[in-house]
């Protein structure tokens, strides 16, 4: 099947979406459909079941991803929760107050605090995290043996499918202290260790668990890739004396190049995103020094202090920002001649 | 015949290595070696810790106490943990609470998904562009955690179910998934069902969905893992502590290491071990994952890169 190749160069992920013409050669049903001779009437009658069928799913994406936008408007207001229990009534009754909420928020050291854990953590889990996928999926391709093959990657992907709590109480099971570390320790008589609530080693805790739950998940698309290169290339690579290793370093590693280009991409526009459930749940126990970052920074002032101006006003900079990083994340992509995550 | 003649019908031992092309040497004993190890090696980070988990869940207090804690090694099995948990109460109600969101929102998401995806699935059909970059621009902002929490609660949603289910309802990256199978199906099926009189309907329930078992079970799985592994939306919109589904009931119980309501006393008298009913209950948590998503596996791949690849 044309699904299962990853694409190797920009001109073969077009979508069919950017033109309407040729693809609906390609498809071959209908071919008068998009040539756009037809009455706007004519064309709704026949495609009035096709725009009915995704009514429901827009429908819910508009109410809970584009409606929601129009609610930042609270970032510029000292806005009352307690005028109303209706959040719009409260919205249209609350005084702006112009740029007052992010003046504060560029004033404020927890704020500054939130960006730099944000920051070491996203680059600790790019550093650590990143490489483990591909090795994890050349381990595996040199695996040939299908059942063998079958197995470990049933044991790899499970974690993936887990919950953050379940895997963090795993964790605390293993690591916290009473966990299994500490009572080994402490049957041969050294202190327990509780690693889950120390400041120091929080960035690698985390990228531990991150490790532990979706490392063997990431190796899906290299794989995938790695399936996709021909035959051909590894025996005529062969035929012309290269070992092992140099078929891996000219035939294998070019391969994945598109794919490792392409996940760095979608990985630093995310960058400012860095586990919000997974911190989130530890942020307690290991403190706010080390463990908030932005995403909880907005839950703490928003839904526990029930500070909604302030806190949206700390969301809508890290929302802005983002869009910005995964644009130029992607211009990047392209001036390298990759292809990103959107084309063009 | 001659076909059967040629290949023996006796199934290949699928655990033997196939052989090699001519051209590639033999592997050698210390790199076959470090592979072991390795792959080894990787695996039981994984499940040695699931053991655990599941064999102190299954111990006794008076095994768990001879251990200091954590078993390793299982000495008499009890099921006292679970016959606990399971007679009703907290941990009981979470769990059928559970399973209820999940399985209905299931349902839910994979209807609107499939219907979605399907009626993007034809490219030229009148608003299709627009439809599919109103859906594709979700992929690159969200609007905010407080903006989302503002909205929940003026919908009154607040203290429902519904507020577990319709925020999270639809992932655009699933869909991208069905669609992307859904238009690799042959067209000349479609064309020829349409002939045929059949409706767009279904066409999607008679020809396009049985040929896309694999990708259905795929998103599927996907969905209901979602609903089952979440806990913020309850942490956020839920206030009833009775409403609470299983995975905030795990957070009371593992992370601030409370006792299930009614069972305080039984564990302070020593009659249950506080560490094997917490483990039972990451134990109900991972159980239904664990069985299920082996089956669906090896669709993952085509699943993971058509959505990858289309969007």
């Amino acid at each position: 099947m044309s699904h299962s190749t990853v694409p190797r160069s920009g001109a073969e992920a077009g979508t069919p979406v950017k033109t309407p013409v040729a693809s609906a050669d390609a498809t071959g049903t209908r071919k008068e459909r998009g040539s756009g001779k037809q009455g706007l009437r004519h064309r709704f009658r026949r495609d009035r079941a096709l725009i009915l069928m995704t009514v429901p799913a827009v429908v819910l994406v508009l109410v809970f991803n584009y409606l929601p936008i129009l609610g930042n408007v609270v970032a510029f207001q000292d806005y009352d929760p307690y005028i109303s229990d209706n959040g719009i009534v409260s919205i249209l009754n609350s005084p702006f107050v112009g740029t007052e909420n992010f003046q504060r928020i560029f004033e404020d050291a927890a704020f500054w605090n939130a960006v730099e854990n944000t920051l070491v953590l996203f680059l600790v889990q790019l550093v650590l995290f990143f490489p483990i996928p591909v090795l994890l999926a050349l381990l595996i391709n040199s695996v040939v043996r299908p059942r063998v093959r079958a197995v470990a990657q049933a044991v790899l992907y499970l974690p993936h499918f887990f919950s953050w709590v379940l895997v963090i109480a795993v964790f605390q099971q293993m690591f916290g202290g009473a966990g299994m570390l500490s009572q080994l320790l402490r049957q041969h008589g050294y202190d327990g260790l509780d690693i889950m609530t120390d400041p120091n080693t929080f960035p690698f805790l985390i990228t531990a668990q991150s490790v532990w739950k979706d490392a063997g998940w990431g190796i899906i698309v290299f794989l995938a890739a790695l399936a996709s290169v021909p035959t051909d290339l590894y025996e005529a690579a062969a035929m012309d004396g290269a070992g092992r290793w140099r078929r891996m370093w000219h035939v294998t590693l070019p391969a994945l190049r598109p794919v490792i280009a392409l996940l760095l991409v979608l990985r630093v526009g995310d960058a400012l995103t860095v586990g919000f459930e997974q911190i989130l749940l530890q942020r307690d126990g290991v403190g706010t020094d080390a463990g908030e970052v932005l995403d909880t920074f907005v839950w703490w002032n928003g839904v526990r202090n029930q500070d909604f101006g302030y806190a949206a006003a700390a969301g809508l900079i890290k929302g802005v920002v983002s869009i910005g990083l995964v644009l130029t994340a992607n211009k990047v992509a392209h001036l390298m001649g990759e292809q990103g995550v959107y084309k063009k | 015949m001659t076909a059967v003649i040629d290949e023996p019908a006796r199934r290949p031992n699928r655990w033997a290595a196939p052989p090699r092309p001519a051209w590639e040497e033999e592997p050698s004993k210390a790199g076959l070696a470090g592979k072991g190890i390795a792959l080894s090696f990787a695996c039981l980070a994984i499940l040695f810790p699931l053991w655990i988990v599941i064999v102190t869940s299954l111990s006794s207090r008076k095994t768990i106490d001879e251990a200091g804690g954590l078993v390793i090694v299982p000495k008499g099995i009890t099921f006292i943990a679970y016959q606990e948990l399971l007679s009703g109460g907290q941990v009981t109600r979470a769990a059928v609470i559970s399973i209820l969101v999940t399985l209905v929102g299931t349902l839910f998401s994979m209807t609107v998904s499939v219907l979605c995806a399907y009626g993007l699935s034809r490219t030229g059909s009148l608003g299709h562009r627009w439809i599919l970059m109103t859906l594709l621009a979700t992929m690159f902002f969200s609007a905010g955690l407080i903006p989302t929490y503002l909205l929940v609660q003026s919908l009154g949603l607040t203290d429902t179910y519904l507020a577990l289910i319709l925020p999270s309802a639809v992932s655009v990256f699933n869909i991208l998934v069905l669609r992307g199978f859904f238009m690799g199906i042959s067209p000349e099926l479609i064309d020829s069902a349409r002939i045929d009189g059949a409706g767009d309907l279904r066409i999607l329930r008679q020809i396009i969905m049985p040929l896309s078992r694999a990708v259905l079970a795929v998103i599927t799985l996907f969905y209901a893992v979602g609903y089952w592994s979440a806990w913020f939306n309850a942490s956020l919109y839920l206030n009833e502590q009775d409403m609470m589904p299983l995975q905030n009931v795990m957070i009371q119980l593992v992370q601030k290491q409370e006792a299930p309501v009614g069972l305080g006393q039984a564990i302070r008298t020593g009659q249950l071990s506080g560490l094997s009913i917490q483990m039972a209950v990451m134990v109900m948590a991972l159980l239904p994952v664990a069985v299920l998503s082996p089956f669906v596996q090896k669709h993952f791949r085509k699943g993971m890169l058509t959505g990858a690849v289309k969007g």
